[in-house]
Protein backbone atom coordinates (compact mmCIF):
# COMPACT_ATOMS: atom_id res chain seq x y z
CA UNK A 1 0.00 0.00 0.00
CA UNK A 2 1.37 3.36 -0.64
CA UNK A 3 1.73 5.57 2.13
CA UNK A 4 -0.27 8.36 0.75
CA UNK A 5 -1.83 9.87 3.94
CA UNK A 6 -3.84 12.13 1.31
CA UNK A 7 -2.04 15.46 1.75
CA UNK A 8 -4.25 16.67 4.64
CA UNK A 9 -4.51 20.36 4.21
CA UNK A 10 -1.69 21.48 6.99
CA UNK A 11 -1.34 25.02 7.40
CA UNK A 12 2.12 26.67 7.74
CA UNK A 13 1.28 29.61 8.94
CA UNK A 14 -0.86 28.49 11.56
CA UNK A 15 1.79 26.05 12.63
CA UNK A 16 4.11 28.36 12.98
CA UNK A 17 2.23 30.87 14.38
CA UNK A 18 1.31 28.31 17.10
CA UNK A 19 -1.73 26.96 16.49
CA UNK A 20 -2.06 24.43 18.58
CA UNK A 21 -5.55 22.64 16.86
CA UNK A 22 -3.45 22.30 13.75
CA UNK A 23 -0.44 20.82 15.44
CA UNK A 24 -2.87 18.41 16.58
CA UNK A 25 -4.04 17.75 13.48
CA UNK A 26 -0.72 17.35 11.84
CA UNK A 27 0.17 14.68 14.45
CA UNK A 28 -2.96 12.80 13.66
CA UNK A 29 -1.95 12.75 10.05
CA UNK A 30 1.70 11.31 10.46
CA UNK A 31 1.88 9.74 13.31
CA UNK A 32 1.30 6.43 12.47
CA UNK A 33 4.36 6.18 9.58
CA UNK A 34 6.37 7.90 11.89
CA UNK A 35 5.31 4.95 14.41
CA UNK A 36 5.77 2.17 12.11
CA UNK A 37 9.29 3.58 10.54
CA UNK A 38 10.31 3.52 14.15
CA UNK A 39 9.42 0.29 14.84
CA UNK A 40 10.62 -1.55 11.79
CA UNK A 41 14.30 0.46 12.44
CA UNK A 42 14.40 -0.38 16.09
CA UNK A 43 11.94 -3.54 16.21
CA UNK A 44 10.03 -2.92 19.44
CA UNK A 45 7.21 -0.40 20.84
CA UNK A 46 8.79 0.73 23.53
CA UNK A 47 12.04 2.68 20.93
CA UNK A 48 9.68 2.82 18.49
CA UNK A 49 7.09 5.35 21.07
CA UNK A 50 10.06 7.46 21.91
CA UNK A 51 11.25 7.72 18.12
CA UNK A 52 7.61 8.76 17.62
CA UNK A 53 7.27 11.57 20.55
CA UNK A 54 10.62 12.73 20.36
CA UNK A 55 10.27 13.24 16.12
CA UNK A 56 7.14 15.52 16.69
CA UNK A 57 8.84 17.42 20.30
CA UNK A 58 11.42 18.11 17.55
CA UNK A 59 9.01 19.05 14.50
CA UNK A 60 7.31 21.70 17.05
CA UNK A 61 10.90 22.96 18.45
CA UNK A 62 11.99 23.69 14.96
CA UNK A 63 9.23 24.65 13.39
CA UNK A 64 10.52 27.42 11.86
CA UNK A 65 13.62 26.14 10.03
CA UNK A 66 11.07 23.85 8.08
CA UNK A 67 10.93 26.03 4.62
CA UNK A 68 7.90 23.79 2.64
CA UNK A 69 11.00 22.74 -0.22
CA UNK A 70 9.93 19.14 0.94
CA UNK A 71 6.99 17.56 2.01
CA UNK A 72 5.61 17.77 5.49
CA UNK A 73 5.88 13.93 5.12
CA UNK A 74 9.66 13.84 4.13
CA UNK A 75 10.95 16.84 6.74
CA UNK A 76 9.19 14.65 9.32
CA UNK A 77 10.65 11.44 7.94
CA UNK A 78 14.18 13.24 8.31
CA UNK A 79 13.50 14.27 11.68
CA UNK A 80 12.64 10.57 12.93
CA UNK A 81 15.52 8.60 10.79
CA UNK A 82 18.15 10.88 12.73
CA UNK A 83 15.73 10.35 15.95
CA UNK A 84 15.83 6.54 15.13
CA UNK A 85 19.65 6.60 14.73
CA UNK A 86 20.27 7.95 18.08
CA UNK A 87 18.60 5.45 19.60
CA UNK A 88 20.07 2.97 17.67
CA UNK A 89 23.36 4.11 18.86
CA UNK A 90 23.35 4.52 22.08
CA UNK A 91 26.56 2.82 23.49
CA UNK A 92 27.87 2.13 20.05
CA UNK A 93 30.21 3.97 17.88
CA UNK A 94 29.05 6.65 15.76
CA UNK A 95 28.21 4.87 12.03
CA UNK A 96 27.23 8.39 9.56
CA UNK A 97 24.44 7.45 7.48
CA UNK A 98 26.02 9.23 4.32
CA UNK A 99 29.42 6.86 4.78
CA UNK A 100 30.37 6.48 0.92
CA UNK A 101 33.05 3.31 0.69
CA UNK A 102 34.47 1.48 -1.91
CA UNK A 103 32.33 -1.24 -0.85
CA UNK A 104 28.95 0.72 -2.33
CA UNK A 105 29.53 -1.41 -5.18
CA UNK A 106 26.59 -4.17 -5.81
CA UNK A 107 29.26 -6.38 -7.09
CA UNK A 108 30.00 -6.97 -3.54
CA UNK A 109 27.40 -8.38 -3.09
CA UNK A 110 27.35 -11.48 -5.94
CA UNK A 111 24.43 -14.05 -4.99
CA UNK A 112 26.17 -17.16 -3.51
CA UNK A 113 22.27 -18.69 -2.86
CA UNK A 114 20.97 -20.34 -5.57
CA UNK A 115 17.79 -22.42 -4.34
CA UNK A 116 14.43 -22.19 -5.97
CA UNK A 117 11.77 -20.66 -3.71
CA UNK A 118 10.12 -18.14 -5.57
CA UNK A 119 7.64 -20.83 -6.41
CA UNK A 120 6.68 -22.26 -2.52
CA UNK A 121 2.89 -21.61 -1.92
CA UNK A 122 2.16 -18.10 -0.41
CA UNK A 123 0.66 -19.63 2.47
CA UNK A 124 4.24 -20.91 3.62
CA UNK A 125 6.00 -17.55 2.39
CA UNK A 126 3.41 -15.76 4.26
CA UNK A 127 2.92 -17.80 6.91
CA UNK A 128 3.67 -16.43 10.49
CA UNK A 129 7.34 -17.95 10.40
CA UNK A 130 7.65 -16.94 7.24
CA UNK A 131 7.33 -13.32 7.84
CA UNK A 132 9.48 -13.69 11.09
CA UNK A 133 12.04 -15.36 9.15
CA UNK A 134 11.56 -11.74 6.52
CA UNK A 135 11.66 -9.64 9.89
CA UNK A 136 14.93 -11.01 10.88
CA UNK A 137 16.56 -10.70 7.86
CA UNK A 138 15.18 -6.84 7.66
CA UNK A 139 17.22 -6.32 11.27
CA UNK A 140 20.24 -7.75 9.92
CA UNK A 141 20.58 -5.68 7.66
CA UNK A 142 23.52 -3.38 8.17
CA UNK A 143 22.21 0.25 9.46
CA UNK A 144 23.19 2.31 6.33
CA UNK A 145 21.03 -0.06 3.93
CA UNK A 146 18.22 -0.58 6.24
CA UNK A 147 17.23 3.56 6.85
CA UNK A 148 17.55 3.25 2.57
CA UNK A 149 15.56 0.15 2.24
CA UNK A 150 12.74 0.75 5.12
CA UNK A 151 12.07 4.23 3.65
CA UNK A 152 11.73 2.78 -0.24
CA UNK A 153 10.30 -0.31 0.41
CA UNK A 154 8.79 -0.48 3.74
CA UNK A 155 7.17 3.12 3.60
CA UNK A 156 7.58 3.33 -0.02
CA UNK A 157 8.78 6.63 -0.38
CA UNK A 158 10.36 7.78 -4.08
CA UNK A 159 13.83 7.44 -4.66
CA UNK A 160 14.21 11.31 -4.90
CA UNK A 161 12.35 11.38 -1.73
CA UNK A 162 14.61 8.58 0.27
CA UNK A 163 17.67 10.48 -1.43
CA UNK A 164 16.44 13.82 -0.40
CA UNK A 165 15.39 12.59 3.43
CA UNK A 166 18.64 10.90 4.36
CA UNK A 167 20.81 13.25 2.92
CA UNK A 168 21.79 10.86 -0.23
CA UNK A 169 22.30 11.46 -3.85
CA UNK A 170 19.91 9.34 -5.92
CA UNK A 171 22.08 7.03 -7.34
CA UNK A 172 23.80 5.89 -3.84
CA UNK A 173 20.09 5.23 -2.47
CA UNK A 174 19.74 2.89 -5.94
CA UNK A 175 23.17 0.98 -5.45
CA UNK A 176 22.12 0.39 -0.98
CA UNK A 177 18.70 -0.75 -2.06
CA UNK A 178 19.98 -3.04 -4.33
CA UNK A 179 22.54 -4.32 -1.39
CA UNK A 180 19.93 -4.39 1.05
CA UNK A 181 17.59 -6.56 -1.57
CA UNK A 182 19.96 -9.23 -2.42
CA UNK A 183 21.20 -9.21 1.06
CA UNK A 184 17.35 -9.89 2.29
CA UNK A 185 17.04 -12.50 -0.85
CA UNK A 186 19.96 -14.20 0.21
CA UNK A 187 19.19 -14.55 3.78
CA UNK A 188 15.54 -16.02 3.15
CA UNK A 189 17.34 -18.22 0.43
CA UNK A 190 19.46 -19.68 3.36
CA UNK A 191 16.20 -20.14 5.11
CA UNK A 192 13.33 -21.31 2.59
CA UNK A 193 16.53 -24.16 1.60
CA UNK A 194 16.84 -25.96 5.08
CA UNK A 195 12.75 -25.95 4.96
CA UNK A 196 12.70 -27.35 1.64
CA UNK A 197 15.61 -29.95 2.89
CA UNK A 198 13.57 -30.42 5.63
CA UNK A 199 10.60 -31.38 3.99
CA UNK A 200 12.65 -33.97 1.57
CA UNK A 201 13.63 -35.45 4.56
CA UNK A 202 10.16 -35.81 6.36
CA UNK A 203 8.58 -36.84 2.76
CA UNK B 1 27.67 -18.62 -11.63
CA UNK B 2 30.26 -19.81 -13.13
CA UNK B 3 33.42 -16.91 -14.53
CA UNK B 4 33.22 -19.02 -18.04
CA UNK B 5 29.99 -18.76 -19.90
CA UNK B 6 28.74 -15.98 -17.41
CA UNK B 7 29.93 -12.91 -18.42
CA UNK B 8 26.52 -11.22 -18.19
CA UNK B 9 25.85 -12.08 -14.83
CA UNK B 10 27.50 -9.16 -13.00
CA UNK B 11 26.24 -6.88 -15.46
CA UNK B 12 22.17 -8.51 -14.88
CA UNK B 13 22.97 -7.44 -11.04
CA UNK B 14 23.48 -3.55 -11.54
CA UNK B 15 19.99 -3.92 -13.23
CA UNK B 16 17.76 -5.85 -10.69
CA UNK B 17 16.38 -3.39 -8.70
CA UNK B 18 15.47 -1.41 -11.95
CA UNK B 19 13.95 -4.71 -13.55
CA UNK B 20 11.68 -6.20 -10.39
CA UNK B 21 10.44 -2.74 -10.33
CA UNK B 22 9.78 -2.24 -14.13
CA UNK B 23 11.50 1.18 -14.16
CA UNK B 24 13.96 -0.57 -16.81
CA UNK B 25 13.76 0.61 -20.72
CA UNK B 26 12.12 -2.37 -22.66
CA UNK B 27 15.94 -2.86 -24.39
CA UNK B 28 17.57 -3.95 -21.07
CA UNK B 29 14.26 -5.85 -20.26
CA UNK B 30 14.97 -8.13 -23.38
CA UNK B 31 18.05 -8.37 -22.83
CA UNK B 32 17.88 -9.71 -18.85
CA UNK B 33 15.19 -12.03 -20.72
CA UNK B 34 17.29 -13.36 -22.98
CA UNK B 35 20.00 -14.15 -20.48
CA UNK B 36 17.97 -15.54 -18.01
CA UNK B 37 16.22 -18.16 -20.96
CA UNK B 38 19.83 -19.52 -20.74
CA UNK B 39 20.92 -18.76 -17.50
CA UNK B 40 19.19 -20.82 -14.48
CA UNK B 41 21.48 -19.26 -12.12
CA UNK B 42 20.15 -15.44 -12.94
CA UNK B 43 16.72 -16.85 -13.25
CA UNK B 44 16.62 -17.71 -9.62
CA UNK B 45 18.31 -14.84 -8.55
CA UNK B 46 15.82 -12.74 -10.40
CA UNK B 47 12.71 -14.61 -9.53
CA UNK B 48 13.46 -14.87 -5.95
CA UNK B 49 14.80 -11.43 -6.04
CA UNK B 50 10.95 -10.04 -7.25
CA UNK B 51 9.79 -12.50 -4.82
CA UNK B 52 11.47 -11.01 -1.72
CA UNK B 53 10.53 -7.23 -2.93
CA UNK B 54 6.71 -8.67 -3.15
CA UNK B 55 6.75 -10.34 0.50
CA UNK B 56 8.14 -7.36 2.03
CA UNK B 57 5.04 -5.19 0.12
CA UNK B 58 2.42 -8.19 0.91
CA UNK B 59 4.01 -7.99 4.45
CA UNK B 60 3.46 -4.18 4.96
CA UNK B 61 -0.21 -5.13 4.59
CA UNK B 62 -2.64 -3.85 6.44
CA UNK B 63 -1.35 -0.17 7.17
CA UNK B 64 -2.48 -0.20 10.60
CA UNK B 65 -2.79 3.25 12.81
CA UNK B 66 -1.79 3.84 15.57
CA UNK B 67 -2.60 2.31 19.02
CA UNK B 68 -4.67 4.56 20.83
CA UNK B 69 -3.00 4.25 23.90
CA UNK B 70 -0.03 5.31 21.92
CA UNK B 71 -1.47 8.19 20.68
CA UNK B 72 -2.98 8.98 24.34
CA UNK B 73 0.46 9.33 25.42
CA UNK B 74 1.91 11.36 22.64
CA UNK B 75 -1.12 13.72 23.02
CA UNK B 76 -0.32 14.23 26.57
CA UNK B 77 3.37 14.47 26.04
CA UNK B 78 3.07 16.97 23.53
CA UNK B 79 0.91 19.61 25.50
CA UNK B 80 -2.03 18.48 23.33
CA UNK B 81 -4.47 16.62 25.62
CA UNK B 82 -7.09 19.31 25.39
CA UNK B 83 -7.27 17.68 21.54
CA UNK B 84 -7.64 14.14 22.11
CA UNK B 85 -10.64 14.14 20.48
CA UNK B 86 -11.36 9.90 18.87
CA UNK B 87 -9.67 10.19 15.32
CA UNK B 88 -12.52 10.46 12.51
CA UNK B 89 -11.53 7.83 10.19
Amino acid sequence: MIETISKPDISLEALRAGDRAEFARLVDSYSAPIYRLGLRMLGNEQDAEDVLQNTFLSAFTHLSNFEGRSSVLTWLYRIAVNESLMVMRRGKPEVNIDDTDSSDEAEDFSPTQFVDWGALPEDMLLSVEGKQALDRAIQNLPENLRMVFLLRDIQELSIKDTAETLGLTESNVKVRLLRARLSLREQLSVYYGERINQEKIND
Amino acid sequence: MTESTHSNCKSLLGSLSDYVDGDLGAELCREIEKHIAECEDCRIVVDTTRKTVDLVHASNLPQTGLPDEVRDRLFKRLNLADYLKPVSQ
